[in-house]
């Protein structure tokens, strides 16, 4: 294997890891306050219509689009991804918002589920079975657009695919082995790391992607070509770094104001 | 219909999530780049300025979400 091999393996189990692990927290607090049988169903049904999903939208992305188009669309919702994730993790860092705690997470929705009324469908927990199916389609799609877009721009989709349905196995394996929430993941700079890769990828195809609308509809070239990668990677980079330690020096600043007012 | 709209509200849930100014922020700096290229720029301005723009537009969104 190459090292770009290695880099898409990598980038994609990790972006599927982090998703996976969420949508293993929503599954377990339905499975025990609502039961397995709504649980394992809703998960079940949710796979079926991502692997529809995944065809359908895998067939469009390959067949239909010109190559600037589809790096055009794929780029804009990789960045807009992308952006989520580092604004998220640009708060968290700066103490503005609060670090993603999967137990907390659990508790939340166990809450919710033990509050909801019992209304069952065909002998299952409509409940249960709805926000399984919700939780696990809407974590599943984003790591199936990763893996496709990813696959098919290093011309390597199985690979991509190998990373992402490893993550989703380890994750699988780990959920019914210690049956919690894997609260000791270090989600959120995983989730720092995939969002500035995310970021860096979705710049540079979206622009790219500009190229549709000239004549020739070709794609955009950057100057240095693939390298400019690597300076996005680590301008991105830089410049979060530099936003978290400016956001957290005006938190420092707040306190203080209000120590000294007390 | 009920179906047309939960897949409308899932795929708004999916690509606008909890802050609809990421999204707006990233058309914003795309038109900017697009408007680069009408005028006739290089591929090397527009995807440097493309860049540029996407940072600013960025920053500025987080900014405006932390103010109090």
């Amino acid at each position: 294997m190459t090292a770009a091999d290695w880099a898409l393996l990598t980038s994609t189990f990790v972006a599927s890891f982090v998703e996976c692990v969420e949508a293993l927290t929503i599954v377990l607090a339905m499975a025990i306050t609502r039961g397995w049988r709504a649980a394992v169903a809703g998960t079940v049904a949710a796979l079926v219509a991502l692997a529809a999903f995944t065809v359908a939208a895998g067939y469009a992305l390959a067949n239909w689009l010109p190559t600037a188009a589809l790096q055009l669309v794929v780029g804009t919702l990789l960045l807009i991804f992308g952006l989520q994730w580092l604004r998220k993790a640009i708060l968290r860092s700066a103490g503005l918002k609060s670090l993603h705690d999967e137990e907390a997470e659990f508790a939340e929705q166990t809450a919710a589920a033990r509050s909801a009324p019992v209304r069952t469908i065909l002998g299952v927990d409509a409940f249960g079975f709805i926000v399984s199916l919700k939780g696990v389609f809407l974590e599943g799609v984003e790591v199936v657009f990763i893996v496709i877009t990813f696959g098919l721009n290093a011309k390597n989709v199985p690979l991509a695919s190998v990373g992402g349905g490893a993550a989703a196995l380890l994750v699988l394996v780990l959920g019914l082995v210690v049956h919690r929430p894997l609260s000791a993941v270090p989600e959120n700079t995983l989730k720092y790391g995939v969002g500035l890769m995310l970021t860096t990828f979705g710049t540079f195809w979206s622009l790219e992607g500009l190229g549709i609308f000239r004549s020739g509809r070709v794609s955009l070239a950057w100057p240095g070509a693939d390298w400019a990668i690597l300076v996005l990677l680590a301008g991105w980079f830089v410049w979060s770094r530099l936003l978290i330690g400016w956001l957290r020096r005006g938190v420092d600043d707040r306190r203080t104001t209000v120590e000294v007012a007390a | 219909m009920n179906a047309v709209r939960a897949v409308g509200e899932f795929f708004f849930e999916l690509i606008i999530g909890d802050d609809p100014k990421i999204a707006a922020a990233v058309v914003l700096a795309l038109g900017v780049a697009l408007l680069a290229l009408v005028l006739g720029a290089s591929a090397t301005v527009v995807t440097t300025v493309g860049a540029v723009a996407v940072v600013v537009a960025f920053t500025a969104s987080l900014l405006l979400g932390t103010r109090r």
